[in-house]
């Protein structure tokens, strides 16, 4: 699903992905400040998840963005 | 699989678990708008009846294989299992395990190859080529009915959940999610509910796998965990898998060895793995022989990592929360069962937006459970039942506006069975009792058709009739006299699951045996009328020329090797 014209469907994960990523790193920052009344709350899981959720979905939407899928 | 325990939560539950912020709506309506972009995008592509019955046979071993995982790891599923492990220990991860691996590995070496070269488009189908026509004409009516009423009772768990941890209004879910599914598995057919349920698998890791890591934090490790939950047990064992099976008594399941290897991990397992159309669909739509090989050689290793992120948070659930919880039915108002432990565990570690990515994974699972039914339903109604016995020699575009339309009006069919359910909760136990009756039976069938070249089609034919009957009579008899359950489940004390095991067991070997018997005292098919449908006369592509570690079988050792290790390691 990566050939041809047609958009692989990694390429939406990867939209999807970095979306998350950036909207979980946002609660994470806002999170820093005002702590969400949950446990281990000191470890802020959120940011870092949500970070890695973004580089995630960034590094699938550019390895199988629409122009490479092509050009292969 | 087909027995799960099911969330079912008490009436009476007026206060929601869970409270969802602004972060966590914006995440799960902009999972709606992306399932409805894909289906929409994909239309453009689906145009005959290959693109939307099989996705186009286009599928890298990949996407075949996380998709063929995903149309079972659904959130009954994962709740259910969750649920299971925080009553039961980590003896359920026997489900992920032997339940599973050696028949999915099974099903990629030995099956996929005959499934494949035969160009079937489902397992009717297969049938059809195999035994004729009468055998696929049962095969296809049973499957046709059960999947769509199983599509009904996942809309039903879905409402009922969302309703117990949100709070939303039950017509309000079935509504949003069987307009979303018919409108993108209509769109997109069988490449629209694969693309969501690769979406759903990653959206499922991305969702859970934090639980776990943070309740091992939590508990200070997996040796400190241990030592939690026998404290608060009062010694029981509850985190090895093997060695309380010794005995009926020793293990909080009452389950013996003997059942989990010979009940679940031959008959109950292989059945389901290998010949349910919904799962096996996923693999027939690999690009090449062997990518349908390797797929489920992908979902085998995947399907090992799932108890991390299911049945771990069961277990932490067990070691580390301070609320009581109780077995569906005995749940008081105002109480939690252990079907929650899951959303629980959600709540107790995930503030806004994590929460929303938790739920957001739930939903994608109820929801690709349900497509998952839908797609493989418009499979069988069009090309089973429809061209088969009602119009035969239509054209093409033909048979895809009757998917499209019979994946809409299947949709229909399956809210109609979710209020059917909502009115009456006994429903959902015929529907999963229905399920038991025809995949054992059917495994032995198909088995038997693709190993042993003297099997005819009467014998497949009256093996199959058998082997369902039979099975439909044993659960009668339970039903209606229940001091049968010792004959059926060799003991009076046996569970419900213990019976869907012996159950499935008898069947599968009724049908064996009337399909050999019945096979003896007919005209066998020649070997040329068996060409690419049974094993010693279809010729199977060498695989010597490609190195060694693109072979499927030296992967399938590799995943093997790992299954044994896991299962030593928490012996």
């Amino acid at each position: 699903m990566t050939s041809g014209s047609h958009l692989s469907i990694w390429f939406f994960v990867g939209i999807l992905l970095a979306f998350y990523g950036l909207i979980i790193t946002g609660a994470g920052i806002y999170g820093v400040f005002v702590p969400p009344p949950v446990h281990l709350a000191q470890y802020h899981a959120d940011l870092w998840w949500g970070l890695l959720l973004l580089a995630i979905g960034v590094f699938y939407c550019y390895h199988f963005a629409p122009r490479k899928a092509q050009a292969r | 699989m087909p027995s799960l325990p099911l969330v079912l939560a008490a009436e009476t539950v007026t206060t929601k678990l869970l409270s969802l912020s602004l972060p966590d709506l914006v995440i799960i309506v902009a999972y709606f708008a992306m399932v409805l972009g894909i289906g929409w995008y994909l239309k453009r592509q689906t145009q005959t009846g290959e693109d939307f019955f099989l996705a186009g046979r286009e599928m890298t071993a990949w996407i075949a294989g996380l998709s063929f995982l995903s149309a079972n790891l659904g959130s009954l599923e994962l709740m259910g299992w969750a649920g299971a492990a925080s009553q039961y220990g980590i003896l359920a991860t026997h489900w992920y395990w032997i339940g599973a691996i050696p028949a999915m590995l099974f099903l990629g070496v030995a099956m996929m190859p005959f499934y494949y070269i035969s160009q079937t488009h489902s397992v009717p189908g297969y049938l059809q080529l195999r035994f004729g026509e009468d055998s696929r004409a049962f095969a296809a009516i049973s499957f046709a009915f059960m999947t769509i009423l199983m599509s009904g009772v996942n809309m039903f768990a879905m409402a009922k959940v969302m309703k117990v941890i949100l709070g939303w209004d039950m017509n309000f879910s079935i509504l949003v999610s069987s307009l979303t599914v018919a409108a993108y598995v209509a769109l997109g057919g069988l490449k629209s509910a694969i693309f969501n349920e690769v979406l759903q698998f990653v959206l499922i890791w991305a969702g859970a796998m934090l639980i776990p890591i943070l309740g091992l934090l939590d508990a200070g490790g997996w040796a400190n965990l241990q030592t939690k939950i026998a404290e608060r047990m009062g010694g029981a064992d509850y985190t090895h898998a093997w060695r309380t099976l010794g005995s009926f008594q020793d293990n909080p399941m009452g389950i013996h060895w003997t059942g989990i290897v010979f009940g679940l991990g031959w008959v109950i397992s292989f059945g389901y793995w290998t010949t349910d159309f919904l799962v096996v669909q996923r693999v027939l739509s690999a690009k090449d022989l062997r990518s349908a090989k390797m797929a489920p050689i992908i979902g085998a290793a995947f399907k090992m990592m799932v108890p991390f992120i299911v049945i771990l948070p069961g277990l932490l659930g067990i070691g580390l929360l301070d609320t009581t919880l109780y077995p569906e039915d005995q749940t008081p108002a105002g109480g939690h069962s252990y079907n929650e432990v899951l959303p629980i565990m959600m709540g107790r570690y995930f503030g806004p937006g994590l929460l929303g990515l938790g739920i957001t994974a739930l939903i994608a699972g109820f929801m690709a459970g349900m497509a998952g039914n839908v797609s493989a339903f418009a499979t069988v109604w069009t090309y089973d039942i429809y061209r088969a016995f009602i119009k035969q020699d239509a054209s093409d575009a033909h048979y895809v506006s009757m998917g499209r339309w019979c994946t809409i009006i299947g949709i229909f069919v399956s809210i109609g069975t979710a209020y059917m359910v909502m009115g009456s909760k006994s429903i959902m136990d015929y529907v999963q009792a229905l399920f038991s009756f025809f995949i054992a039976p059917l495994f032995g069938t198909v088995l038997l058709g693709m190993l042993w070249r003297r099997a005819t089609s009467a014998g497949g034919f009256w093996g199959l009739l058998a082997g369902t009957l039979s099975s439909i009579a044993m659960w009668a008899l339970v039903k209606f006299y229940p001091p049968a359950l010792a004959w059926v489940a060799l003991s009076p004390h046996a569970k419900d699951m213990a019976e869907n095991m012996y159950r499935g067991l008898w069947s599968w070997i009724i049908c064996v045996v009337v399909t050999v018997a019945v096979s003896l005292v007919t005209r066998p098919k020649t070997d040329q009328e068996l060409v690419g449908l049974v094993y010693g006369c279809t010729p199977i592509p060498a695989e010597q020329h490609v190195l060694l570690w693109q072979r499927p079988i030296f992967w399938a050792g590799v995943v093997g090797a790992v299954f044994i290790a896991l299962n030593v390691i928490f012996w």
